[in-house]
This record gives C-alpha cells, structure tokens and sequence, in this order.
C-alpha cells in the first residue's frame, strides 16, 4: 500500500538543549546517559522527611545559577529550567537569523507552575493577600514556560503549549512538525519542563502507588523492563530543541542532526491513569508517528521506550510495540533512559526525543541501566550493560501520560 | 530616617528585584521609562518598601510613583519617624 500523499516541507533538528539530574546541558547529560549514570538519590531535605517516598532525582545545575538574577527571579523553576535549555538549543543550532514572525515556541510542561501556588498559598496564609506576588499568575499558568521563551527569543510567529502530562514534551513536537508542515512558521523553539520534586507532587505521586519506593538503593530504582521494578523516580528539568523546515536549515548552511519525520497521537479512552494493558493505543500512536513518515515497520531499528519503571505500564508498552511493528518487534533495539534519568513528567518526551536524535547522529543507543532480569513479558531487544554501537537510520520515541494520551515521534537520519 | 536613607534603602529594593544596580536608582530617573521596571515588578516594589519602611502604600498612589524622587517624597510624607 503506498502511503498518503506525503507532507512536501521536510522537518529537520538543528540544536539541542536540556538541563537535566545528569548535567546543565544535553551533552552532558547525553554522555552521563552512554555511560549508564544515575541521577536519583534519596532526599535529604528536611520537607522530604515525613514522605513515604523521598527518592528522586533533581538537577544538576541550579538554574538561577546561569539566569541573570533579574530575569530568574520573575519566573517558576520549571519557566527557569525551559528557558535555560531554550537558550543551549538556540545557540547549538547556530542562533538562526529567522523573521520573528516565522519563529514559535512551543513548550510544554505537565503540570506548571505548582510550586509558586504552594509558596503563595503559605505567603496568602501568613502574611495576607496584599504580600501575594503578582507574578504569580505568570509563574503558574502552563502556557508560562513557552511564553518565558517566546519572550526571550523574541519570537512573533506564535507561542503554545500542549498539555498531555508526561507526553506533553512530545506533544509539542508534535505540534511544531505540524506548524512547519502547514507553512506558518519555518523554525520551532519545542520541548518540554518540569520542576515539581516538593511535598505535595510528591506526595500525592506516592498516593497513586506510582513511585519507586527503593530507598535503600536509590540509584537502582529506576529499573525499566526489570522483573523488581516497583515504580518511577520523579525528576526535574527541561529539553528543548530547534526544528525548522530542511529547506530554512539549508538556506543557512546547517547540517541537521536528524529529521522529525512523523508523529502518531492517540487516545486511550480506558482509564484516567492506568494504561491500557492490551497497549492498542499506544499502538495506534507508533503504527500512526511510521505512517506519517512514510515507513514501514521494518525500517524502524530502534526505540526510546517511555518505559517509565512501573509494573503494568513497561509490559503494556511492549504489547504495544509488537502490535504495531509485528515481526520488526524481534529485531527493533530497545532503551529506556529514564533508568538514567528519572522521569521528567512533561519534559521527559522532549528529553528523549533528543536522545534519539543523539542515537541517530552518533550511531550508538545507550543501555538501561539495573537491567539485571529481564520481566519475561516483555520479550524485546532491549539494550543492557554497554550502549550498542549500530546504525539508527530510523527510530521511534514512544510517550504516554495520565489521561491516557499516547505521542509516538519518528526521527530519521537526514 | 533622611530622605538619603530612603532613597538608600529604596535602591537596595530596586536592585533586589529587579537586578538594576543600585547606583542606578538617582532621584530623576523614572521607574518605566529610564529604568524598565514594568506594573508587576512596581507592585512588588512598593509591597517591600511597605514592609521596609513601615508605611502603607495604597495601589492607587503607586500609579503616581514616576520617579524616583517621586517614591521618595511619598514615603517620606507617609509618616516615617525623623
């Protein structure tokens, strides 16, 4: 079957950004990846005290270390974290001379601004109304971080923020290929962010049973596809990356990274959190992200699973992939970097985004780390102990948030 | 307390803010035009000169904060003792 008629304007990445528990910028934290680094620990705050889980796994570089004071003090943690990656990404792809108004952002978080609301709930409590500070507003609204960089960048050409929880960072690349596609824009500032590792997100992950709760070995926790793999670790930061039409990169004398050559989205409809175990969503979605990019299955030789180390959802997503890619599941090659990482909620799809866009580039795909014992159920390639040196000429990074929103994007070499 | 140590202390606030240098903040200059402190951040100005000068600044009033000598005269006059 040939496929539809197939978008004319190619869509390429010319820079990466992150700030993420493994490094201030994406080479970092892409080189603490290969290397099979963990960036969880167990909090020894005193707020994180009485928790019933205190792991997880914070930034490595404090942002209002790098953000002038004054441009910090205005924005949430998770608004400093975007615009820090934003301003890496930009200057990775060689800070494009594009008409304003042919620039937009799109950057997502999956629950914004929550720890300003907290900290002005304590201010509206203790000191009164009046003391409320009026970035408040700006600081919590979810569309807060794409506007911080809109702001920064200067960008005319529209700002906007898809929210779909921890597929919120593919979402928006989603979005971005759709605007280039559509010819309103020839370059997107996309990605995702996240800062909610405080009490009451934690907390409340904890009451969901989502959390790992390891906290003799916080390091292991995060063991995706393991068979002792008991839940997520929460982290914080951003990724953000620079896609523009192929046409724009050329224009300007830029080698792309990669393509983004398609994205699946669908809905699960079956439960507000839990995944559908049959995985036919999320299958949806990667059958979906192939199609738009015009490949067949075969051709799809790695994913970046969302495998977030929680029991049901890791199999759920294995169904998934075999669904979708058929007989291509035996040889497809599997990772999972939030065993790295932790999972950065709304940033988590951009982050790995990046990663994938990484493991085409450098011909390499990063192991899980505390793969020990493979859950028998899953039945994947998945890479363990060293990173596998290969080709990547086509693969597939896989997200899925509560809600039941499923987000597959196909990356390509150039 | 001098209108000197007003227009002291008022320029540590300024700074603490908004990261404009202190030395900056002189009596002619304007808040909007010569320094770029936007409603938001003047709102936050006057709730901490509230609190570091113990004088209530109504939000009507902080429309008529121009300059900073305007701010100046203003926490003056509100009542801070000699």
């Amino acid at each position: 079957m040939s496929p539809a008629a197939r978008p004319t304007i190619d869509v390429v990445v010319t820079g990466l950004g992150a700030t993420t528990p493994l490094g201030g910028t994406f080479d970092e934290t892409w080189q603490a990846v290969l290397a099979g680094r963990s960036g969880a620990r167990v909090l020894d705050e005193d707020w994180a005290a009485e928790l019933p889980v205190r792991i997880a796994a914070t930034a490595a570089v404090e942002p209002t270390t790098v953000l002038e004071a004054s441009a910090a003090r205005s924005l949430d943690r998770s608004q400093q974290f975007a615009v820090v990656a934003a301003i890496e990404a930009w200057q990775d792809a060689g800070a494009p001379d594009v008409d304003p108004e042919r620039l937009a952002v799109v950057v997502s978080t999956g629950i914004g601004g929550v720890t300003t609301l907290l900290e002005q709930d304590e201010v509206l409590r203790t000191r009164g109304a009046r003391r409320v500070s009026p970035f408040t507003v700006p600081r919590i609204m979810p569309n807060g971080p794409s506007a911080a960089v809109g702001l920064h960048l200067g960008a005319r050409g529209g700002v906007h923020s898809p929210v779909s929880a921890c597929a919120s960072g593919a979402e928006a690349i989603a979005l971005a290929l759709d605007l280039i596609r559509a010819g309103r824009v020839d370059v997107v500032v996309c990605g995702g962010t996240e800062a909610v590792v405080a009490p009451l997100p934690m907390a409340a992950f904890a009451a969901m049973r989502a959390l790992s709760s390891r906290h003799d070995d916080p390091q292991a926790a995060s063991r995706p596809f393991d068979k002792q793999r008991d839940g997520f670790v929460l982290a914080e930061g951003a990724s953000v990356i620079v896609v523009e039409s192929a046409e724009h990169a050329a224009a300007r004398g830029r080698t792309p990274y990669a393509r983004v050559a398609g994205a699946g989205l669908s809905s699960d409809a079956h439960h507000v959190a839990a995944p559908d175990p049959s995985g036919a969503g999320a299958a949806r979605a990667v059958s979906g992200a192939i199609r738009d990019a015009g490949l067949n299955p075969r051709d799809i030789v790695h994913v970046n699973a969302h495998a977030t180390s929680t029991p049901a959802g890791d199999v759920a997503e294995a169904a998934a992939l075999r669904t979708a890619l058929g007989p291509a599941a035996d040889s497809v090659v599997v990772t999972a970097t939030k065993s790295c990482t932790g999972h950065l909620l709304g940033a988590a799809g951009a982050l790995e985004a990046a990663f994938t866009v990484a493991a085409i580039r450098d011909g390499v795909v990063p192991a899980v780390r505390n793969l020990d014992d493979p859950d028998d159920d899953v039945a994947l390639d998945v890479v363990r102990i060293e990173p596998r040196r290969m080709a990547v000429p086509a693969a597939v990074s896989n997200s899925f948030g509560f809600g039941g929103h499923n987000v597959a994007l196909a990356l390509t070499e150039v | 307390m001098t209108e000197q140590d007003i227009l002291t202390g008022l320029a540590e606030i300024v700074q603490e803010i908004t990261g404009i240098a202190a030395d900056r903040v002189t009596p002619e200059q304007s808040f909007a035009n010569d320094l770029d402190i936007d409603s938001l951040s003047m709102v936050e100005i006057a709730t901490a000169a509230e609190d570091k000068f113990g004088v209530s600044i109504p939000d009507a009033a902080i429309d008529d904060l121009k300059t900073v000598s305007d701010a100046v005269s203003y926490i003056a006059k509100a009542g801070v003792p000699a």
